[in-house]
């Protein structure tokens, strides 16, 4: 059934980085994601994927679940270590009329297939240890500079926010929808695409007048607690920094720099 | 014979995962063809799982569900023949109409049979007899309609299909008094003239005695009972136990009884409990008038 589906992929935990400020872990996890593409040589990303697998253990998220995140992006690592493997010039290794590997290939599609490994596996840890409404938050106050030239932060933060919470509540509604035009007989797995697109005319249709009407409701009831945009509004929970957020930033400089320090001192790759 | 019958028919949420849930536990059932059977029990009992099984829409984890004696999965590509023959009314149908008008809507179950026009109209203006629509109302959109002619026109778009055995699943929830009883009288109206087999799905006792003659009771996704509206709500105390209550008319009597008022118990509706007060009282008058005369 529809509703099987996981939206999110929240992993509940308890560890220092659940706790973690969002806002830290949004910039820490930009920041890895510079150290990655900054990393020049072997050395440079052997740190690179230690401070991933430190992160997952302390974490507590299951390696399995890193494995998963990675599966969808497979054929994307495979289309470029292959692309890199052939069409690098440097001294070929082998050589197969037109087709050719060069050891620069090879060093450069091991780094590239590496680069997305850990780019996938880090950002997934930040969704697996921050719940997507902590993560808007987060989002939130880190864009809020951006009111200054008009941005509307508070009012897309508050769009996103809806959207994840109704989203399981319109699988339902798909799911009901789907059942009760199936027992008039509706044919929604069967016959051709064209055939299938137009089968799926009696579900969208409700869907989408119900959808509208929950957001009608949704409208008047936050009306009627006086909801008046983002101006002057104060939290419940307001986001402080603790010490592990200190700990973690300066953990993560220190990684940055000593990515670059390599990259002086060692030879790059290529 | 019996036209739904079932057998051992268990159905688990999430088999095999921590939140597996039996939903429906080794039901053993067979309901007569033309009779008018009130399914009750909690929120959570399994009535609504159980009644997506009669018309194969959710199957069996386990056992097996036979309507005419055929069991439904015996072919599954054959199992939309099924939906037409068992019509199933969900909760709100209003939010699953969706064409322009309330003809082309009630029209869409009989189109997908694959019948000719003629037939369809003929069905069409039939169904919305028996739910009460007026011919002016088939040519406006559904989205125009009050919220409890919505609900009538989904109900006549599934009997529209000439189902065998037609399933209402709590077709009065979110209705006032007046038209819950205008629903239900239709539906047993339609029950009446077609002679057909009708379940009805209800939290209300009151509604279930009064216009079924059967009922079902399920509490922790088994069934409790399944008898005849006298047998069922003779077992007051169980019942009670379960947080599902008899008709107040009943517990009435029924402490009238206990305080030794020699009074039928078996009285379930507010017309039965008038009369028999009735005859109470004018036997109480005769004695009382017949000793002061002497």
């Amino acid at each position: 059934m529809l509703k099987d589906i996981t939206i999110g992929q929240y992993y509940p935990g308890k560890s220092p980085i659940h706790h973690m400020d969002p806002r830290m872990k949004i910039v820490i996890t930009f920041a890895y994601i510079v150290m990655l593409f900054v990393a020049k040589n072997a050395w440079g990303f052997g740190v690179g994927i230690a401070f991933l697998i430190a992160a997952y253990l302390i974490s507590g998220v299951p390696g399995k679940m890193a494995l998963k995140s990675l599966k969808p992006i497979i054929p994307i690592v495979v289309f470029t270590t292959v692309l890199n493997m052939f069409f690098i010039d440097g001294n070929p290794l082998w050589q197969w009329g037109f087709l050719k590997i060069t050891d620069k290939g090879i060093s450069m599609a091991i780094m590239m297939a590496i680069r997305i490994v850990c780019l996938i596996a880090g950002t997934s840890l930040l969704t697996y240890t921050t719940s997507p409404i902590v993560l808007t938050d987060g989002l939130e106050r880190l864009m809020s500079p951006l009111k200054r030239i008009k941005v509307p932060v508070h009012e897309l933060a508050m769009m996103m926010t809806i959207a994840l919470r109704f989203i399981p509540t319109l699988i339902e509604e798909t799911d009901k929808i789907m059942n009760a035009q199936k027992a008039r007989g509706a044919d929604l797995e069967s016959g051709k695409l064209l055939q299938r697109v137009k089968a799926l005319i009696p579900v969208l249709i409700p869907l989408f007048v119900s959808a509208f009407r929950r957001a009608d409701e949704l409208a008047l009831a936050m009306e009627c607690r006086c909801y008046r945009g983002g101006e002057g509004r104060t939290r419940m929970k307001q986001l402080k920094m603790h010490g592990r957020d200190v700990v973690s930033a300066l953990v993560t400089t220190v990684c940055i720099a000593g990515v670059i320090v390599l990259n002086i001192f060692i030879r790059p790759i290529f | 014979m019996s036209v739904i019958k079932t057998e051992h028919l268990t159905y688990t949420y999430n088999g095999g995962s921590p939140f597996e849930k039996v939903a429906v536990d080794d039901v053993n059932l067979e309901i007569e063809q033309g009779e008018l059977v009130g399914i009750i029990g909690h929120t959570g009992s399994g009535k609504s799982t159980l009644i997506q099984h009669f018309n194969g829409l959710v199957k069996p984890t386990a056992g097996k569900v036979y309507i005419d004696g055929r069991d439904i999965w015996e072919n599954p590509k054959d199992i939309r023949r099924i939906r037409f023959q068992v019509g199933l009314v969900f909760q709100y149908p209003e939010y699953q109409l969706f064409e322009e008008t309330v003809y082309k809507d009630i029209a869409y179950g009989p189109t997908n049979i694959g019948l000719s026009k003629e037939e369809i109209d003929e069905r069409v203006r039939e169904a919305a007899m028996f739910v009460g629509l007026r011919e002016s109302t088939l040519e406006k959109s559904p989205f125009e309609l009050s919220g409890g002619q919505k609900r009538r026109v989904a109900i006549a778009g599934v009997i529209a299909m000439r189902p065998e055995v037609l399933i209402l699943d709590e077709p009065t929830a979110g209705l006032d008094p007046k038209g819950r009883d205008k629903i239900l009288g239709q539906i047993k109206q339609y029950h009446e003239a077609q002679k057909n087999t009708v379940l009805i799905v209800s939290h209300s006792m009151e509604d279930v005695a009064k216009y079924c003659q059967k009922a079902l009771v399920m509490n922790q996704s088994k069934v409790f009972l399944y008898d005849t509206i006298e047998n069922v709500f003779s077992h007051t105390e169980e019942l009670s136990a379960m947080g599902l209550a008899v008709p107040q008319v009943t517990r009435i009597f029924h402490a009238l009884g206990a305080r030794g008022v020699e009074v039928n118990p078996d009285i379930f509706t507010v017309e039965a409990g008038r009369e028999e007060l009735l005859k109470l009282l004018a036997a109480h008058h005769v004695r009382k008038g017949g000793a002061a005369r002497a």
